[in-house]
């Protein structure tokens, strides 16, 4: 074993140039694999920040006891799409209405009686969040009897879900399409160190080298070669994001199992098109 | 040890490179297999450690039946046999001893093992001064002592030996013939492939030519051979 590693690590020494050039191409390709990858998973948190608002409110009639509120809260929040339901009273739908409408502040200034009426805001749990259940939930809450009215933006959550829908869609295609085009400059480059070295593997098979031990050093230094073009994928999405971060706040790296996914994913490809290249090259010497 | 029996060789395009060979190589034997280039000295050799496979007839070599030989055990063949080229077949960033180590830790032989063998051949083939050089410091005829050495490392039963003077100045060929036959006096048989004629006549070795393919000539016309 200890011999395949030494051999695995002087291809590295014999064709620095060569080396040097697989480990950036494979960075490259998969740090724009990273890139898209990134772009999604912020596109998917910021749909997800959206989605947050997705609720249903339901208005109460004037002059409902507070006892049947708070039964009917009870009821709703057992509803299996729900996540919490929060009371809103009268006085405080018009202290909010204050805050959030600067602009009407005087209006809400003149008003002898409060206009507004108190409400329910029914929060849904993120798996929820579309336009169908949404539709669901309200039609049940308009079953209440001191309900006025129930309203939750139709149109809007709608285009939420397609918008999701899209990005999901786009993404995955996108996505692929990289992946692909990654596993091709891979598979080629490696292939180019294989065939760089047919003198040597020709060799190795007149000295009586069984497949297996020529090809193994081959692997180990395709995996390596991945894991180390893996890492600096990482490294150089990284920076990507720290050089947009000042411009687009709130965009999220990484996790470091996701960092490791990729790492992971260059050492697999590294492996795989060693595999393949010397496979196929072995058939032909 | 090495015996081919009717064998005919055909290259995918239709060539036929070897007709009807039948031959037999004995125990300890030295023979020069000459004919011009193309004339299938190369093919033979080739059908020997089995990188090509007979058409037709059987070629076996030590027991092993190289038709029937599974893809797997041709690496086993090989280390009984020393196969020499005429450009070496050296890796250049390999020190003369590293070349020579390379045959025996492939074969997974065991670290402490390999160190003496290595002296002993290259001590044998009269490189003992240089085991540390890379190839492209050394001579022609040094490249090729590392060759031998490494074909020796394994103990083969013989030694083929392609075209081994092909690239070399007549001082160097005579240098190298001799270890040949130094190394064919020890009791490895030998069968070297050329077109010096000049070397070929020089001694009373068995020789058998080749043209177009087929024997036209063997010294021991029996088959059986020997000097």
């Amino acid at each position: 074993m200890s011999l395949v590693m030494r051999e695995a690590l002087l291809g590295f020494r014999r064709a620095p140039v060569l080396s040097a050039l697989s480990v950036t191409t494979i960075a490259f390709a998969l740090f724009v694999v990273g890139l898209f990858s990134l772009v999604a998973l912020n596109l998917q948190a910021a749909l997800d920040r959206v989605g947050e608002r997705v609720e249903v409110v339901m208005y109460l009639r004037r002059g409902t006891p507070v006892e049947a509120t708070m039964l009917a809260m009870d009821d709703i929040q057992r509803f299996p799409e729900v996540a919490r339901v929060e009371f809103v009273t009268e006085e405080e739908a018009l202290l909010r209405a204050r805050e959030e409408l600067t602009e009407f502040r005087d209006i809400f200034d003149e008003f002898h009686d409060n206009p507004l009426p108190a409400s329910l805001q029914v929060h849904l749990l993120p798996e929820h969040r579309n336009a169908t259940t949404v539709a669901v939930v309200a039609d049940r809450l308009r079953g209440f009897r001191f309900a006025e009215d129930v309203r939750y933006g139709g149109d809007w959550v709608e285009n939420l879900d397609r918008l999701r829908g899209i990005a999901g869609g786009v993404g995955l295609l996108v996505g692929l399409a990289f992946a692909m085009t990654a596993v091709i400059i891979i598979g080629t480059t490696i292939r180019m160190t294989v065939l760089q070295r047919n003198r040597e593997i020709q060799i190795m098979r007149l000295v009586g080298a069984t497949d297996g031990f020529i090809r193994l050093p081959f692997l180990l230094e395709g995996a390596l070669k991945g894991a180390l073009g893996g890492l600096a994928a990482v490294g150089l999405n990284y920076a990507a994001l720290m050089a947009v971060s000042r411009v687009l706040a709130d965009s999220r790296f990484f996790t470091l199992l996701e960092a490791g996914a990729i790492v992971l994913f260059g050492t697999a490809l590294g492996f795989l098109a060693s595999a393949v290249a010397v496979r196929r090259h072995l058939r032909r010497v | 040890m090495i015996r081919f029996s009717h064998v005919f060789k055909a290259y995918p395009r239709g060539t036929l490179a070897l007709r009807d060979v039948t031959f037999h190589i004995a125990k300890g034997e030295f023979a020069f297999l000459v004919g011009h280039s193309g004339a299938g000295k190369s093919t033979v050799l080739r059908l020997i450690y089995g990188q090509d496979l007979p058409s037709e007839g059987e070629v076996k070599v030590s027991g092993f039946d190289t038709r029937r030989i599974p893809a797997r055990e041709i690496p086993r063949l090989r280390r009984r046999l020393g196969i020499v080229f005429q450009d070496f077949g050296l890796l250049e960033h390999r020190t003369a001893e590293e070349n020579v180590a390379f045959a025996l830790e492939v074969t997974g032989a065991r670290r402490s093992t390999i160190g003496p063998k290595v002296t002993r051949v290259l001590t044998q083939v009269g490189l003992a001064g240089k085991t540390s050089a890379y190839p492209p410091e050394l001579s022609g005829g040094e490249q090729q002592r590392v060759a031998i050495a490494r074909a020796l490392v394994n103990d083969p039963f013989v030694l083929l030996a392609d075209e081994p003077t092909g690239n070399l100045d007549e001082r160097a060929t005579r240098g190298i013939f001799q270890l040949l036959r130094d190394i064919n006096a020890s009791g490895t048989a030998v069968l070297m492939a050329t077109h010096d004629l000049d070397l070929v006549r020089s001694v009373q070795y068995r020789s058998i030519e080749l043209e177009h393919g087929a024997i036209v000539f063997d010294s021991a016309a029996d088959g059986n051979g020997g000097p």
